[in-house]
C-alpha cells in the first residue's frame, strides 16, 4: 500500500497558492447544509471550529474540560513564531521554514512546513484584530524575542502567558459563533469512538462526563484536535487529562499512526519531589539565555548536595562542571533541547547528580545577577522564579535552580496528507494530534503557530475539496453503524468495570509511565526496547484482569474515564516502542545508543530512514504494518546538526 | 504531617428551578490523612487520600483540575473557607503543603454560588461564565479579514493594561468570595480588555449592555464593592476594572437605545 500525500506540483513557495485555486469549493448556500464535527477546543481546535462556523457549516465542537477555554493550550509560556521580519534582521518565510525543517532534523515534509512558515504572518494579524494584547514596544509596535536559540527575533509574545491569550482569542471567536447559533458546545464531553460508514469517517460516539450516557454524533467530516500523547509516561508537561484516546481509536478505526517514537523532552523543568507527584512544571526556555548549567565535578560533593551535607553555594568554581559549556563551546548553555537533556542524564547516570533523588542538576543565575543585577533579572525572569519558588520553597536569587528534563510535547501523530486528511477519508487531524510538520523535533514557540495555522488557515481551504464531492443528505444516527459503535464502547465500559481487581488505575499508569521512561525516553537501544515491549504486554494483560474501577457507567466516574484513557497508552505505548525499535538511526528527539558520532551526538542514516513511519492497525494484538512514506528534499540540503 | 480533612461529599446534583437553586444536599466527612509531605501540591495530597478511598472501596471525591500549573482555572474549592485557600496570588493546584501543619484540621468545599451549582462533590458548573463571554466577550472579526497586525500601534502602557485584564483564568473564585456571589471583576476584565483596545472600541457599547444583561440573566448578584472579589484573584485582577466598567455601562446606557 502507499500513502498519497498529495504535496501539489510546483516551485515550494507557489504550491499552497495554487492548492488553493485547484481544490473544489463548496456554494456558500450550501455550506449550511453540512455538519462538521470539531474534537477538541485547543488552538486547532477552536480556531478550526470557529473558522468553519463562520463560513456557513454546522458545527458541534467538544472538549472534555468544563469549558472550551481550558484546552491545554492554555499552559503554553514563551510563545509563538511568525516570518514578519519586524526586527528587520533577516528573517523570512524561507528562513523560518529552512529553520523548521532543519531543527526537526530532516523528518518533516518540505512542503508542510513551507506553507506553515507562509501562514505564520496571517496568524499574527489575525489575533491582533482579536484583541490579543500581545507585549509591545514604547513605539507601540510589536515586540518580539529570540527563542529556543533561534538566530533571529521571530517570536511574539504575551509575557509568560502566550498559549492563555491566543486561546482566549480562539474561545472568543468561538463563543461568537456559539451566539450565531453556528457552534454548539459539548463540554464536558469525551469521544470514545469514530464511526466510519462505507469507508468515510460519519461521526462520532461519546461519553458525557456528567451522566455518563453514550451518545452518536453524525457529520460529513470530523476533525480531531485532541493534543499530544505525552501523558503515556505518566510524568509530563501536559495538563492532567491530556489523553490520546481519541486518536487511538480513531487509528483502531483506520487512520494511521505516525512516528510514534518522535517525543520532545524538555530540559528545563522542575525535578521529581516524590512518589505522589502528579505532573512535572516547565520552567521557560529563555531561562538558559542567563542561567549556567551544572553539576558538581566530583561524585563526592554531589553525595553530600543530595545529603545536604553542602550547599551548591559552597562548590568552589574549579569544583564545578559546565558541561554543557565544556561540551558545545560555540552554543553552550542554549543547546537545541534534545541536546541539553541528554547530557543532564548522561551526568546524573555518573551519579553526579543534585537533589535527593539524584536526578536533577543546577541552573545558575549567579553570574548573570552578578554582571547585570539582581532589578534587571528580577525585570526579565521574576514571574518565573516566583513560580520555582511557590513549587520548591527555595529562592533561585540565592541558591541555584535544580532542574531536569521531562516529556513535553509529541511529534508523532496521526498520518495526515497536505489537506491534513489522515488514511480514513472525511477524518482530520490538527494541532499536536497529528504528525505533520515538525518532524523528529520541534523547535520552540511553533507547536501554537502550527495549531492555529491549520485551524483558522489550512483546514478551512482544504475540507471543502472533500466536502464538494458528499451529497448533503445527513447521515441518521440510527444507522447500524453507529449502534454497533454504541455497543462496542459500552461493552469496553462494562468490562473495565467488572474486573475489580486489585490495583488502581493510576498504578498501571504510573507503572507504563516508567517503563517508557527507562526504555523509551531520553535514549533507548534494541536490547531495552526489546524487554520493554515484553513488560507492556505483560502490563496490558494484567491491566485487562487486574484493574479496580469502581462505581457505574451511567453517572460521573472519575476513575472510569481515567482507566479508558489509561488503557488506550497502554495500546500505544506498545506501538511507540515497535516504531523506537523499527527507527535504526537517531534523529531529533529519537537517540538510539547504537547509532552515534564519535562525539556522541546524534547519527542520522538518509539512505535508509529518510521516510515518515505511519502504522496502520491490523487487528486486536497484531503486529502493526508498517508503511513508509519516503521524504523528498528539493529545497534544503541535509547535513549533520553541529553544535560544537 | 497529619492532617484531619472535612470534606464536602455530595452525590446528587443541585438543580435550578424558577431561579432558585435547590441543593442535591450533601454533608461534610471527616477523613485522616497521615504521611503528608510539605513539597506535596494541595491537590496531590487529595490524590493521594483518593488512592487509599479507592484501594478501601470507597468511592475518590471528585473536584476540577487540569493544567496544575494556575493557568487552566479549573480548580476550584474553598480551603477553610477561602476561595483557593490561605496563600495570595495562587490557584488551589499551586499551594502546597508548606502552607500548612502537623495536626491542622481542613476544610474544604466547594464554590458556593447561585449561577454555579453543585455537580457532584467539589465540582460545581461554571457554564454561566461561557454564555456570559457568548453574549459579547468578543471582537467581530472573521477569520482572514483583517490588517497587518503592525497597523495600528498600540501604546505600551494601554497594551499592557489591557494584558492585566487579559490574564483572568475564569476559575470563578471572584464570585466565590463575594458575599452577593457578583460576577462583576470576571465580566470588566473582559470588557476592560476588550474596550481599551483600538480594535475592541467599535462593539464596545453593545458587548458591555449585552454581557451585563446576561450576567443578570444567570442569577449573579449586585456588586456592593466590598473588594473580596479582587484579594482573593489568583491572578490579581484590580477592582479599577469594575469601575472602568460601570463608566461603560453608565455611558453605553446614556446614549444606546439597545437592550
Ligand atoms: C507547559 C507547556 C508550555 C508550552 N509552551 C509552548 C510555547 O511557548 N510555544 C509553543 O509553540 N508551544 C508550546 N507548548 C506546546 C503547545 O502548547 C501545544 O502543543 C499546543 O497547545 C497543542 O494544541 P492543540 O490545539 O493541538 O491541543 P490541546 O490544546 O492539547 O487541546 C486538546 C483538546 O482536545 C480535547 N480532547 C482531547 N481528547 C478528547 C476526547 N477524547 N474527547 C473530547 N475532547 C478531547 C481537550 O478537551 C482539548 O480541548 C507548550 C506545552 C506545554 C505543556
Ligand atoms: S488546575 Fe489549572 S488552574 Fe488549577
Amino acid at each position: 500500500m502507499k500513502l498519497e500525500s498529495k504535496i501539489p506540483d510546483g516551485p515550494l513557495a507557489e504550491k499552497w497558492e495554487r492548492h488553493k485555486f485547484n481544490i473544489k469549493l463548496v456554494n456558500p448556500a450550501n455550506k449550511r447544509k453540512y455538519d462538521v464535527i470539531v474534537v477538541g477546543t485547543g488552538l486547532a481546535g477552536a480556531s478550526a471550529a470557529a473558522s468553519l462556523a463562520e463560513l456557513g457549516y454546522n458545527v458541534k465542537s467538544f472538549c472534555f474540560q468544563d469549558s472550551p477555554r481550558r484546552a491545554h493550550s492554555i499552559a503554553a509560556q514563551g510563545g509563538i513564531n511568525a516570518a514578519k521580519n519586524y526586527q528587520n534582521d533577516g528573517d523570512s518565510v524561507f528562513r523560518l521554514f529552512y529553520d523548521t525543517v532543519k531543527g526537526g532534523d530532516y523528518r518533516s515534509r518540505e512542503a508542510n512546513v513551507h506553507r506553515l512558515a507562509q501562514v505564520s504572518v496571517n496568524i499574527i494579524d489575525q489575533c491582533v484584530a482579536q484583541g490579543v494584547p500581545f507585549a509591545r514596544e514604547y513605539g507601540g509596535l510589536l515586540d518580539n524575542r529570540s527563542f529556543g536559540g533561534a538566530q533571529v527575533s521571530r517570536t511574539f509574545y504575551a509575557r509568560g502567558q502566550t498559549g492563555q491569550q491566543l486561546l482566549l482569542g480562539a474561545y472568543s471567536a468561538l463563543s461568537r459563533q456559539v451566539a450565531n447559533g453556528k457552534v454548539k458546545l459539548y463540554p464536558r464531553t469525551e469521544m470514545l469512538d469514530l464511526v466510519t460508514i462505507d469507508g468515510k469517517a460519519r461521526g462520532i460516539i461519546t461519553r458525557n462526563l456528567v451522566t455518563g450516557q453514550i451518545e452518536s454524533h453524525s457529520a460529513h467530516a470530523v476533525l480531531l484536535c485532541t493534543g499530544g500523547y505525552g501523558n503515556v509516561f505518566f510524568l509530563s508537561t501536559n495538563a492532567m487529562g491530556s489523553n490520546v484516546t481519541a486518536a487511538w481509536r480513531a487509528h483502531k478505526k483506520g487512520a494511521h499512526f505516525a512516528n510514534p517514537c518522535y517525543v520532545q523532552i524538555h530540559p528545563t523543568c522542575i525535578p521529581v519531589s516524590g512518589d505522589y507527584q502528579s505532573k512535572l512544571t516547565l520552567m521557560s526556555e529563555s531561562l538558559r539565555n542567563d542561567g549556567r548549567v551544572w553539576v558538581p565535578k566530583k561524585i563526592e560533593d554531589a553525595e553530600k548536595i543530595r545529603k545536604g551535607e553542602m550547599k551548591p553555594e559552597s562548590i568552589k568554581e574549579e569544583d564545578r562542571d559546565y558541561y554543557l559549556e565544556r561540551k558545545y563551546p560555540s552554543f553552550g548553555n542554549l543547546v537545541p533541547r534534545d541536546v541539553a537533556s541528554r547530557n543532564a542524564k548522561y551526568v546524573c547516570d555518573e551519579g553526579r547528580g543534585v537533589a535527593p533523588t539524584g536526578l536533577a542538576v543546577f541552573l545558575d543565575f549567579r553570574d548573570a545577577i552578578k554582571r547585570d543585577g539582581e532589578d534587571l533579572i528580577r525585570a526579565k525572569y521574576g514571574n518565573l522564579f516566583q513560580m520555582y519558588e511557590k513549587i520548591t520553597d527555595d529562592n533561585p536569587y540565592e541558591t541555584p535552580m535544580k532542574i531536569y528534563p521531562a516529556i513535553h510535547y509529541t511529534m508523532g501523530g496521526l498520518w495526515v496528507d497536505y489537506n491534513l486528511m489522515t488514511s480514513v477519508p472525511g477524518l482530520y487531524a490538527l494541532g499536536e494530534a497529528n504528525f505533520s510538520d515538525h518532524g523528529a523535533n520541534r523547535l520552540g514557540a511553533s507547536a501554537l503557530m502550527q495549531g492555529l495555522a491549520d485551524g483558522y488557515f489550512v483546514v478551512p481551504y482544504t475540507i471543502g475539496d472533500y466536502i464538494a464531492t458528499l451529497p448533503t443528505d445527513k447521515v441518521p444516527t440510527d444507522h447500524p453503524a453507529f449502534k454497533e459503535a454504541e455497543a462496542n464502547v459500552k461493552a469496553n465500559i462494562d468490562k473495565l468495570l467488572s474486573i475489580n481487581g486489585d490495583k488502581t488505575v493510576d498504578d498501571f499508569h504510573k507503572e507504563l509511565g516508567k517503563i517508557m521512561w527507562d526504555y523509551c525516553g531520553m535514549s533507548r537501544n534494541a536490547e531495552g526496547l526489546k524487554i520493554a515491549k515484553e513488560k507492556v504486554q505483560k502490563l496490558r494483560k494484567e491491566f485487562w484482569s487486574n484493574v479496580k474501577v469502581l462505581g457505574g457507567s451511567e453517572e460521573l466516574n472519575i476513575t472510569l474515564e481515567k482507566a479508558c484513557r489509561v488503557s488506550d497508552f497502554i495500546e500505544l505505548g506498545e506501538l511507540m516502542i515497535d516504531d523506537a525499535l523499527m527507527r535504526e538511526e537517531s534523529c531529533g528527539g529519537h537517540f538510539r545508543e547504537e547509532y552515534q558520532t564519535d562525539e556522541g551526538e546524534a547519527k542520522r542514516d538518509d539512505d535508509n530512514f529518510s521516510f515518515v513511519a505511519a502504522w496502520k492497525y491490523v487487528g486486536e494484538e497484531a503486529q502493526e504494518e508498517l508503511i513508509k512514506e519516503d521524504l523528498i528534499f528539493e529545497n534544503v540540503k541535509l547535513t549533520q546538526r553541529s553544535y560544537k | 504531617m497529619k492532617l484531619t480533612l472535612k470534606v464536602w461529599r455530595q452525590s446528587k446534583p443541585d438543580k435550578v428551578e424558577n431561579g432558585k437553586l435547590i441543593s442535591g444536599g450533601g454533608k461534610m466527612e471527616t477523613y485522616q490523612v497521615s504521611d503528608v509531605s510539605k513539597d506535596m501540591s494541595f491537590l496531590e495530597m487529595l490524590d493521594v487520600l483518593n488512592e487509599d478511598l479507592l484501594r478501601s472501596g470507597k468511592e475518590p471525591i471528585v473536584f476540577d483540575h487540569d493544567c496544575r500549573e494556575g493557568i487552566c482555572g479549573m480548580c476550584s474549592m474553598y480551603i477553610n473557607g477561602q476561595p483557593h485557600g490561605p496563600q495570595q496570588g495562587t490557584t488551589t493546584c499551586q499551594l502546597h503543603m508548606r502552607s500548612f501543619k502537623d495536626g491542622d484540621t481542613i476544610y474544604i468545599e466547594p464554590w458556593r454560588a447561585k449561577a454555579f451549582p453543585v455537580i457532584k462533590d467539589l465540582m460545581v458548573d461554571r457554564s454561566a461564565f461561557d454564555r456570559i463571554m457568548q453574549a459579547g466577550g468578543y471582537v467581530s472579526v472573521n477569520t482572514g479579514v483583517t490588517v497587518d497586525a503592525n497597523e495600528i500601534p498600540i501604546a505600551k502602557s494601554t497594551a499592557d493594561k489591557a494584558f492585566d485584564a487579559a490574564t483572568c483564568i475564569g476559575c470563578g473564585a471572584c464570585v466565590a468570595a463575594c458575599k452577593n456571589a457578583s460576577a462583576m471583576l470576571f465580566v470588566s476584565a473582559k470588557v476592560s480588555q476588550l474596550s481599551m483596545l483600538p480594535q475592541g472600541k467599535t462593539e464596545r457599547k453593545t458587548r458591555v449592555e449585552n454581557m451585563v444583561a446576561q450576567m443578570d440573566a444567570e442569577g449573579f448578584g449586585a456588586c456592593t464593592n466590598t473588594g473580596a472579589c479582587s484579594a482573593e484573584c489568583p491572578k490579581g485582577i484590580s477592582m479599577e476594572y469594575i469601575a472602568r466598567m460601570n463608566r461603560e455601562y453608565y455611558g453605553a446606557k446614556l446614549t444606546s437605545n439597545n437592550v
